[in-house]
């Protein structure tokens, strides 16, 4: 494959109210990068990481996510596209109250198509993955914070998809829990997911392997090397 | 860029039935009291429709099975009254007259002893009679009228002669005489009489059922009766029964057939049940007006759920969900409710309906297309009051919805 994981071409966002989130924004990241993405308050790593994650579409510029032209793909492929190449790991971690955490992984993969017996073991192997095994049956109010964004990360990856995507997984973590999911999403990583992970965390993003900065919708700082950005745009 | 074109066609999964249903029942197990609350808005709607159809279904056919155990052949000959506002009498031979009419099968009479009053002992004061009629009665009268005995016997050549008495049911239970037996007597014109029998309801003759019946003979000797029959009992072929009822008048009474009053008891109840089912008709609309104030209870509790589960709307969004199928989630949430309700209504609707026929001692009849129509209705209601919710609910932003705290 030669087509970049996430390629991002001036891309742009602005809000109905007149806000710019996004001012032209280029980013390539490959297949099996871990990439973190600091910047202040309403900068718009948001904005970018849903746009990446095709839940927001760009009011200008090209989005690519595997090779597929955003702009070009109706609601149910868009859907399709989400269901089986990108896993979402939130701040507030988004469990069913309620639920246990092996329906709560096992209804990740309910628009794949899968059966439910085999949407529940491989959910039961996720969280095996990360280290919940004996916590199948708990409810999300039986489980600290850090394992129920734990349980969040085994959702996203419960199908196994390539492109991960984390908006502050550690932002309502205590540090201990936080390098907990960190180390986690290392190991993911290591295993050949990409992920990118936007957080506060000046100490976390400096452990990772490439950093982008942003300010005011803009990328003010990629710690990857400006050639192969420029080599991959020749392309 | 070829790499682009050898891509490889993205298109959405299509979810299992199970599945549909199962996603569909979410909001329901989340918030069972809601859900069951809004269901019982529908039930009320649809019970109070089934048991005015079953009650009324029942009723029908009660009265069907009465009248195809006791005939429709059946007509009554009353003396009426006369011009003066007396009570007319008819001729002696009345009954032999109707006898020769060809198509007549069996005549019966039974003459009013408007004199002697019914009490159940002498230190009743003699105004209190109790609505109840002295009736001198001949022996064929019980096959007839379609009547039968409940306890005791019926009079027979021996009995006519002496003071017995056969009570109507109304009559026993007014008298609080429970069986025939030689120590229930009664005072009737100052006579005691032993009750020998009563009688179940007549529901072709139910002048009777508050009747003391007596012998023919024994009225005539002990209670001043001069022996003129004033109602008369007439069984005719079915197919020429009309052409007998237009001679009747006359052959009873051909003096003064203007006097004598013709009726055909069949038609009596069947025209009550007439006036009934019209009145059905009114508690049907009544029930109706209850189910769409349900469907609006159904259609509220949506627009609630889908402004409360924003961020399960959006989770889901992420999770591959296309805006189809959110839409089918939310419309399959608000036909299970509907249908719950509708199953249930049914369940209410049939229940009444059992336990009233099972009280009247009426067949229970739940007419299948009231439930088919029953269960039809909640459906079209659950799919019209989850349509908007659930289009809204296709239509969030996912980042929006994700957004809501
Ligand atoms: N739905 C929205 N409508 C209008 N403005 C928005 C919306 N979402 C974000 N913004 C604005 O866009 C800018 C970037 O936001 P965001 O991407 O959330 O930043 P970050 O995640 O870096 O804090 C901010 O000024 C924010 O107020
Ligand atoms: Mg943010």
């Amino acid at each position: 494959m030669t087509h970049p994981m996430i390629s991002l071409r001036n891309v742009s966002r602005t809000y109905p109210g007149g806000v710019t989130a996004l001012a032209g924004v280029s980013l390539d990241i490959a297949h099996g990068e871990l990439v973190a993405i600091v910047g202040p308050s309403g900068s718009g790593k948001s904005t970018m990481l849903n746009t990446i994650g095709t839940l927001d579409r760009p009011t200008g510029g090209t989005v690519r996510i595997d090779g597929y032209d955003v702009a070009e793909l109706s609601d149910s492929q868009l859907s399709a596209l989400r269901a089986t190449r990108i896993g979402f790991v939130f701040q507030h971690f988004h469990l069913a109250a309620k639920v246990p955490a092996v329906d709560n992984v096992a209804d990740g993969l309910l628009y794949t198509g899968m059966r439910k017996a085999e949407r529940r073991r491989r959910a039961a192997a996720a969280l095996k993955r990360v280290g919940l095994g004996h916590r199948l049956d708990h409810e999300p109010h039986e489980l600290s914070g850090g394992e129920r964004q734990r349980v969040a990360i085994a959702r996203a990856v419960a199908g196994e998809p390539p492109l991960v995507l984390a908006d502050e997984p550690t932002g309502a973590l205590d540090s201990a829990s936080g390098a907990g999911v960190m180390e986690l999403l290392r190991e993911l990583n290591a295993a050949g997911t990409t992920i990118v992970i936007i957080t506060h965390d000046r100490e976390i993003a400096a452990g990772l392997p490439r950093q982008v900065h942003m300010r005011d919708g803009r990328i003010t700082a990629d710690s990857a090397a400006p050639r192969e950005l420029a080599s991959e745009a020749a392309r | 860029m070829s790499a682009h074109d050898a891509l490889p066609r993205l298109a959405a999964a299509r979810m299992h039935f199970t599945d549909v249903v199962s996603v569909g029942g979410v909001g329901l197990r989340t918030r069972p009291l809601r859900a069951f609350l809004s269901a019982l808005g529908i039930a009320i709607g649809i019970a109070a429709m089934v048991a005015v159809v079953g009650i009324s279904s029942s009723s029908s056919a009660g009265l069907d099975r009465t009248l195809s155990a006791l005939g429709t052949n059946l007509l009554t000959v009353s003396a009426g009254t006369t011009l003066l506002g007396e009570e007319a009498k008819m001729p002696f031979e009345a009954e032999s007259m109707i006898e020769r009419i060809g198509p007549v099968e069996a005549v019966s009479a039974v003459a009013k002893v408007a004199a002697a009053k019914v009490y159940r002992s002498e230190q009743i004061p003699e105004q209190q009679t109790g609505g109840m009629t002295t009736y001198a009665a001949r022996l064929d009268l019980l096959p007839v009228v379609g009547a039968t005995v409940r306890s005791g016997a019926w009079l027979n050549a021996a009995t006519e002669n002496y003071p017995a008495v056969v009570l109507g049911a109304t009559a026993a239970r007014r008298l609080g005489i429970g069986a025939a037996s030689p120590d229930a007597q009664v005072v009737i014109g100052g006579v005691r009489f032993t009750v020998v029998g009563i009688l179940n309801p007549v529901p072709l003759a139910e002048e009777l059922d508050s009747g003391a019946l007596v012998g023919w003979p024994v009225a005539q000797s002990r209670l001043d009766f001069d022996g003129h029959p004033t109602v008369l009992y007439t069984r005719a072929e079915e197919p020429r029964l009309e052409s007998v009822r237009s001679v009747l008048a006359g052959t009873a009474n051909p003096q003064a057939p203007n006097e004598v009053d013709v009726s055909r008891p069949s038609d009596v109840l069947t025209a009550k049940q007439a006036t009934s089912q019209a009145f059905t008709g009114l508690l049907l609309g009544v029930g109706g007006v209850a189910l769409i104030v349900g469907g609006v209870g159904v259609a509220n509790t949506m627009v609630i759920s889908v402004l409360e589960r924003r961020p399960e709307i959006g989770l889901r969004r992420s999770l591959g969900a296309t805006r189809g199928q959110i839409r089918t989630q939310f419309l399959a949430e608000s036909l299970l409710l509907s249908a719950m309700g509708g199953a249930g209504g049914v369940l209410i609707g049939s229940g009444v309906t059992v336990g009233y026929a099972l009280a009247q001692d009426l067949p229970p009849v739940i007419p299948g297309w009231a439930v088919a129509g029953g269960l039809l209705a909640t459906l079209v209601i659950g799919a019209v009051a989850g349509l908007y919710p659930a289009i809204r609910a296709s239509r969030l932003s996912p980042t929006e919805a994700l957004a809501t705290p």
